[in-house]
């Protein structure tokens, strides 16, 4: 059972969370972004192994944000609100 | 074997409190505070069960968990418990024990036989036969070979297990002298402190091995540690095993109970963890080492001053360090007649009076068949023995340590893997971290919560032996005889010499070919002298080896104390409508419908015509339906018409207020994820509806894109489903019976038309009225408080009596929204449907702003003419309906090929013939073509039409 | 020497002690240059190898393992083979893997214990007979075993299911396999190993990928912990670590890596006998030929490379286990473990030509990789071998995303994988 920490409402457990993604994965928008860049946003992933930087959703409070941690040893460094960074618009 | 018990002694027994029990059939005489295994021994058992594959004779080997050969079926009032450990479990008046494996006794066993064809079932014989003709021919067979013990089939669960959470400063594992006086000096520090032991009792050595701490006795100073901690409030659990160490430092605690309550799961998050978790002794490899009435040094030792029971009368002690002399002066004095066979040259120091010591010598072969008769020794010297004491070097218990990721070291000194490199938040202590002498376990435990940044001076411990002076001692390649590793899984050297000749070299690799360590026991007598020897035979260090991954649990652990209350409605809740017990009032009959409990039907009879019969009412008259499990998320904020402009497929911010738009929320990959009406109360105030089994994941994603492209002060949302109720009322007199419910409201088709929204009044509280139709009649959905919502709805049918009202399960609704051609998202559509699937094809490539899902119904799929589409079919007149499921075929190239499957089936009471929905390829160009639909391999034929079967011009919505 | 397997060897090496036995495969020092590379010593990789070497004569080849072989997701998973799936591409990859499974014993002279057991896949509500009698017509159309299966047929084949009308997950029926079952997962990658290295395929474990040689935009060989390893066709079928050796490479996948758990009760004396899977709670459930229950369940919801055991979600299988079995109420858990899988957005395979050029995928086989491993490894041997895909894999192309041709089982059917 992982701790993750709610920048809003504090450490709580795993299963408050839910996952939503990579962090800095933008929505690019209109009809005319070609195939390739919208399969890159839609489906394509660093994945990575060791620090990785994702957005989180705390499911009792409904807030998403940003959260560190290495998807090894799951070792969590940190979380933040969104900044512009994770931001599409 | 001859054990015995003694007239005095056992500090774990109680004398005045004699039991029995039966071992497989026999009577078995024992104490209060024997386990199943002291009152086996004290009762002269010698074989206690049956090894796993070669069914050899196999006795108590330990006393705790380690042991790997004592396994049995227990039966108790309580019921069943297979594989139970006998050296960890209780005896208890009027229990049934019964070997495992064994047939009819673990004496008796009828399939001793297999022993003699060992030579033909080596490790891993099976991968290597039974390939012809084919292996499922053999299997019955050895299946039922296999498996230990027996399941009950007849077991009812009875109480449910405890689950406790728990935080604490300091969590110490193992309450023997390192343990205790962590705990202690974390306690003294004022921290607060779970000590946790396995054991019955606390003191792990200190209750059976001689030494003083603080000047007093051991066995003294364990109650006073003990009693200090529990007097200041700090908990002590014994009979409490910490089996898995999981992330972030969540340690995993199984408690039993001797009261026959069922085991208790703790969670327990520590800010620190001390493990002290000992280390446990090594068999000593030579031939038939694995015979009854050869036992861990150690345990005799244990059985010795905690049960009275003396393991044998004539007994031969091999070993390899110092650790074997307190057990053999100690059996000595008690009246055995005790030979040491050591193999060092100079032998130990503390042989106590009538103790031979053969120094330099080994013990190379034990004879016996169903116990141990004596030894051969390596010079050839016999000697006559009823009893062989074990001691090869104690393995530290690392599991914990390891499951946390921590990588182990070598120790030349212990000759065993301890714990390196410091894990934060983890110490260890005492024999795991390789603490030999009482003083250094002390020291080692006070240290280990120093470290966390406390400091107290450590007792002072003495009399136990200062040193192990333990020298290698593993088996070796090419030996004569059986020399047996694993005694559970029967695993011998030669089985390990076999993996390593066929390349088997990886440790982990050895374990999986030979199924070494993988028994009940995971190999807690086993791993290092199997990895020893593959060492020698490939040439390599022990430590190059290294070892295979130690996962949880550190021992079996009930299920249903990982399951806790999690059972039956309490795992996974069903939702609850408001007006469930108006409902069961009427008849309604309940099912489960995407989580929620609804009535599927109403009155006590048969479910098919019950159905029919409220759809055909419906159409006739009136019909009243609870639909509040329907989602009703409020969007509020000056963006919010942009925003739902966004989130849906139509355009919705040309909605008046005081009406409603129906539309399709679609995935980002343009699959159509849901469908509802968004009705706009004002400028900056929208309701979405949803589909009642979609509510949180639509809430979710709302959160989600007003979070990342319309922020806080933009948009607000409010999911208020489980708030208010909604009650429908539907069909051609629907009008006349919310007219009669007095709610203030103008209801004329001017003021109220179809898809339009007003507020009226209902008993002092405000009420929304949609007309909104999910039926194809004339609707008013009305919603209200949920808790208000009982004298509506007695209302409703008060003033729907005149009109012979017909209550709506979820069922006929199904039969009335399929005759009108409207779908259900997830039935009707699958996890490809992108709505020009569904006919709605204007906003794809009409709409000029961007929303959800957008780009993706404009890839080479999206643009493709060979969709799925919805349509209608109709079979031929007097057929009965299609199966719902039942799939469109088409021979191509001479193969049958899929054209799409019927999503809805329905007889339509009100049409008199079947009607059915489906997805069908290029659907909506086809209408007319009759296609093949086959179910279950039978194959009918049936007409595309449109999806509406019933008043397509929608007059009903007006009449 | 003793090369050949039957018990005929066997008695013969009985007699003489076992002494005769060789290696079961050779461990050859790389060499500097091969035909192909093949990435994982995994059931996929290792397949890869012997059909390479088996359907195209290709046997100069290495296969490269970073740690030991079979000890990924081949040696972590609950054994099950199947093919009763929805869409006729998906269909045709499972059917072909269930096929080659059903010989490959004999073919490989290495008994992998494929045993037709039977799979029963439950439906819990009316709803889910709909869509259960769904799945088993769309299998039947693409040609494969399925029955619609009542309740009473259900009693019939488990009884000591918990048919008691106050369970959480009543059962209404369900789809039966009978020509699915399970199969020794070490076994496969042994039974592979053994038969590559006789036909000449170089296995060389303890060898990581360190790079890729990349000249003239063409993937031209690895870097490895035991040097430089060339050859102008190179696949991977590292399952879970995809995207880390795609990231060397220079591209992208889409692929998440998620820890699937899966755990084993005490070895007892026979009592289920065929593969129970129910949707609704996330449990697969099947008891080994060694007596212990297998249990496996729905993902970690968490992303990970980290192959270890949690509890919140094993606590949630083992309550839905215990809804549908209670007599397992009297077990204990004996081991519980993580493998790594690559989750991909439709659940469906990745096979074909990866963005660099002379490199060729195998991945993305989400929780489902031991069952497709015959037929893995029969396509990318194909792709290896050919450099152009066979019928059966060109619908698993990595273009499929752009093109938005997902082949998406769980959206199609609800069936989890």
């Amino acid at each position: 059972m992982q701790l993750f920490p709610c920048p809003f409402c504090g450490p709580r457990e795993e299963s408050e969370f839910h996952y939503g993604g990579e962090a800095g994965n933008l929505r690019p928008d209109g009809r005319d972004v070609t195939a390739e860049r919208w399969a890159g946003y839609l489906h394509m992933r660093d994945n990575p192994k060791g620090p990785t930087r994702e957005i989180w959703v705390h499911l009792t409070c409904g807030e998403f944000f940003a959260m560190s941690r290495d998807s090894v040893n799951h070792k969590v460094s940190g979380s933040s609100v969104l900044g512009e960074a994770e931001h599409g618009a | 074997m001859s054990a015995s018990r003694l007239t005095t002694g056992g500090s774990d027994i109680d004398r005045a409190r004699p039991l029995s029990f039966t071992f497989d059939g026999r009577r078995v005489e024992g104490f209060a505070g024997d386990t199943i295994a002291s009152a086996l021994l004290a009762s002269g058992q010698a074989v206690v069960g049956r090894s796993f594959k070669y069914h050899r004779p196999r006795g108590v080997w330990g006393s705790g968990v380690e042991d790997p050969n004592a396994l049995v079926d227990v039966e108790s009032a309580v019921g069943r418990v297979p594989n139970a450990r006998a050296t960890t479990v209780q005896a208890v008046e009027g229990i049934k024990v019964r070997s495992v494996n064994a047939s009819p006794t673990a004496e008796t066993d009828r399939n001793a036989v297999l022993d003699r064809f060992a030579r033909f079932l080596p490790a891993a014989f099976y991968y290597k036969t039974f390939m012809w003709p084919d292996w499922h021919l053999f299997e019955p067979r050895i299946r039922a070979m296999a498996g230990l013990g027996i399941v009950d089939s007849d077991w009812k669960p009875r109480q449910v297990s405890d689950q406790v959470n728990h935080h604490c400063d300091v969590l110490v594992v193992g309450a023997g002298p390192a343990g205790l006086a962590a705990a202690a000096s974390a306690a003294a520090a004022g921290h607060s402190v779970v000590l946790v032991d396995d054991r019955t009792h606390p003191g792990g050595s200190l209750r059976h091995r001689a030494g003083e701490v603080d000047g007093l006795d051991g066995k003294a100073w364990v109650e006073t540690v003990v009693a200090r901690l529990k007097s200041g409030g700090q908990l002590v659990l014994s009979d409490t095993t910490a089996f898995g160490l999981y992330d972030h430092n969540l340690v995993a605690l199984n408690q039993r109970h001797s009261d026959g309550r069922p085991d208790t799961l703790w969670r327990v998050r520590p800010r620190r963890i001390v493990l002290a978790t000992g280390a446990i002794e090594r068999p000593v490899p030579f031939a038939n080492n694995d015979l009854p009435g050869i036992l861990s040094a150690d345990a005799a030792l244990s059985y010795l001053r905690r049960h009275g029971v003396l393991v044998g009368r004539e007994i031969v002690v091999a070993t390899n360090n110092d650790s074997a002399y307190e057990p053999a002066s100690a059996l000595a004095a008690a009246g055995a007649s005790v030979t040491v066979v050591d193999c060092r040259r100079e032998g130990g120091a503390q042989a106590g009076t009538g103790v031979r010591v053969l120094a330099g010598r080994m013990v190379a072969v034990a004879r016996g068949r169903n116990a141990v008769q004596g030894v051969l020794l390596d010079d050839g010297t016999t000697l006559a023995a009823d009893c062989v004491l074990v001691s090869g070097g104690w393995t530290p218990t690392v599991h914990l340590f390891s499951q946390a990721k921590g990588k182990l070291a070598w120790n030349d000194q212990l000759a065993a893997f301890i714990p390196g490199e410091a894990i934060e938040g983890i110490g260890v202590a005492g024999a795991v971290a390789g603490a030999v002498s009482l003083s250094e376990a002390l020291a080692s435990g006070v240290a280990a919560v120093d470290a966390f940044g406390s400091s107290s001076p450590a007792p002072r411990g003495s009399g136990a032996e200062a040193t192990l002076g333990v020298v290698s001692l593993w088996p070796k390649p090419k030996a004569k005889g059986r020399v047996w590793i694993d005694y559970q899984s029967d695993v011998t050297a030669k089985d390990v010499e076999l993996a390593a000749r066929e390349n088997f070299v990886s440790v982990e690799h050895l374990k999986r070919y030979t199924t070494l360590g993988m028994a009940t026991d995971q190999g807690k007598t086993s791993n290092l002298n199997g990895l020893a020897l593959l060492a020698d035979i490939t040439g390599r260090g022990i430590p190059e080896v290294g070892t295979t991954t130690y996962r949880p649990p550190f021992t079996p652990v009930p299920f249903a104390s990982l399951v806790g209350s999690r059972r039956g409605s309490m795992h996974n809740p069903v939702r609850r409508l408001p007006l469930e017990a108006n409902h069961r009032a009427a008849g309604g009959v309940f099912q489960e419908y995407g989580g929620w409990l609804r009535p599927a039907y109403y009155g006590g009879g048969e479910a098919h015509a019950s159905i029919q019969e409220e759809a055909r009412r419906a159409r006739q008259s009136v019909a009243l339906f609870d639909g509040s499990t329907l989602g009703k998320i409020e969007v509020i904020g000056p963006r919010a018409a942009e925003f739902v402009d966004f989130i849906y497929y139509n355009t919705m911010s040309t909605l008046k207020p005081g009406h409603c738009r129906y539309g399709f929320m679609l995935s980002e990959n343009g699959v159509v994820f849901d469908d509802g009406v968004l009705v706009r109360l004002d400028e900056h105030r929208f309701i979405v509806s949803c589909s009642s089994s979609h509510v949180a994941a639509v809430h979710a994603r709302l959160e989600e894109w007003r979070q990342d492209r319309f922020g806080r002060d933009a948009v607000y949302i409010h999911n208020a489903t489980a708030q208010y109720a909604t009650l429908t009322v539907s069909g051609p007199n629907a009008r006349q019976v919310v007219e009669a419910l007095d709610l203030g409201a103008t209801l004329d088709d001017a003021s109220l038309p179809h898809m339009g929204v007003a507020v009226g009044r209902f008993a002092g509280n405000e009420v929304r009225i949609a007309r909104v139709s999910f039926t194809g009649d004339r609707s008013y959905e009305i919603s209200i408080r949920a808790d208000r919502a009982e004298v509506l709805w007695a209302r409703m049918q008060q003033e729907g009596r005149a009109f012979d009202a017909v209550l709506l399960g979820l069922e006929s609704l199904m039969i009335l929204r399929a005759e009108k051609g409207y779908i259900v998202i997830g039935k009707d559509t699958d996890g490809t449907t992108m709505p020009h699937d569904l006919g709605v094809a204007g906003p794809r490539t009409k709409r000029a702003s961007e929303f959800v899902g957008r780009r993706s119904l404009f890839t080479e799929a999206g643009n493709s003419t060979d969709r799925n589409q919805l349509v209608g079919l109709a079979v031929r007149e007097g057929e009965a309906p299609l199966a719902t499921g039942a799939y469109g075929v088409e021979k191509r190239e001479g193969r049958p090929k899929s054209i799409g499957f019927v999503t809805s089936s329905y007889q339509s009471p009100t049409l008199g013939r079947p009607v059915a929905l489906a997805l069908i390829e290029r659907g909506a160009a086809r209408h007319g073509e009759t296609i093949d639909i086959q179910h279950l391999g039978v194959v009918r034929q049936a007409t595309i039409v449109a999806p509406c079967a019933f008043d397509p011009e929608g007059r009903r919505l007006h009449a | 020497m003793t090369r050949h397997y039957s018990a005929l060897s066997l008695f013969k090496e009985g007699l003489a002690g076992q002494t005769g036995w060789d290696k079961a495969w050779r461990s050859p020092e790389p060499k500097p240059r091969y035909d192909a590379i093949i990435i994982g010593g995994g059931g996929h990789g290792l397949a890869t190898a012997y059909y390479l070497a088996k359907n195209h004569g290709v046997t100069n080849v290495a296969l490269l393992e970073k740690g030991w072989i079979g000890g990924g997701n081949t040696g972590r998973n609950t054994t099950v083979v199947r093919s009763n799936y929805f869409y006729p591409e998906s269909a045709a990859i499972y059917g072909l893997a269930h096929s080659l499974y059903k010989t490959l014993s004999t073919d490989l002279n290495y008994n992998v214990m494929f045993s037709a057991r039977g799979i029963l896949t439950l439906a819990h509500s009316e709803a889910a007979m709909e869509t259960a009698a769904r799945s088993v017509n769309a299998i039947q159309v693409n040609g494969i075993d399925c029955e619609l299966f009542s309740i009473e047929d259900v009693r019939r084949v488990v009884p000591i299911y918990n048919f008691s009308p106050d369970t959480r997950f009543p059962v209404y029926g369900g789809t039966w396999q009978p020509s699915g079952g399970t199969a020794r997962h070490d076994a496969v990658a042994w039974g592979y190993a053994r038969a590559a290295s006789r036909l000449g395929v170089d296995i060389i474990q303890n060898c990581e990928i360190t790079d890729f040689i990349i000249e003239d935009g063409r993937c031209r060989g690895v870097v490895t912990s035991r040097g430089a390893i060339r050859a102008e066709r190179t696949g991977m079928a590292v399952a879970g670590h995809s995207s880390v050796l795609a990231a060397k490479a220079g591209f992208r996948l889409p692929v998440n890596s998620y820890a699937l758990q899966a755990c084993v009760s005490e070895p007892v004396k026979p009592i289920i006998d065929t593969v129970v899977i129910s949707p609704d709670t996330g449990v697969y459930v099947s008891q080994s030929d060694k007596g212990e229950l297998v249990i496996g369940g729905a993902l970690d919801r968490i992303p990970s490379y980290g192959q270890r055991g949690n509890l919140p979600v094993l606590e949630s299988v083992i309550a839905g286990m215990l809804d549908m079995f209670p007599v397992f109420g009297q077990l204990k858990m004996m081991r519980q473990w993580a493998g790594i899988v690559d989750v991909v957005p439709d659940s469906s395979p990745i096979i074909g030509e990866s963005p660099l050029p002379g490199l060729f995928l195998n991945c993305g086989w989400g929780t489902g990789g031991f069952k497709a491993i015959p037929a893995g490894g029969t396509l990318l041997a194909h792709l290896l071998a050919t450099g152009r895909h066979h019928d059966i894999s060109r619908p698993f192309d990595l273009d499929r995303f752009a093109r938005g041709r997902l082949v998406d089982e769980a959206a199609g059917s609800g069936i989890a994988h």
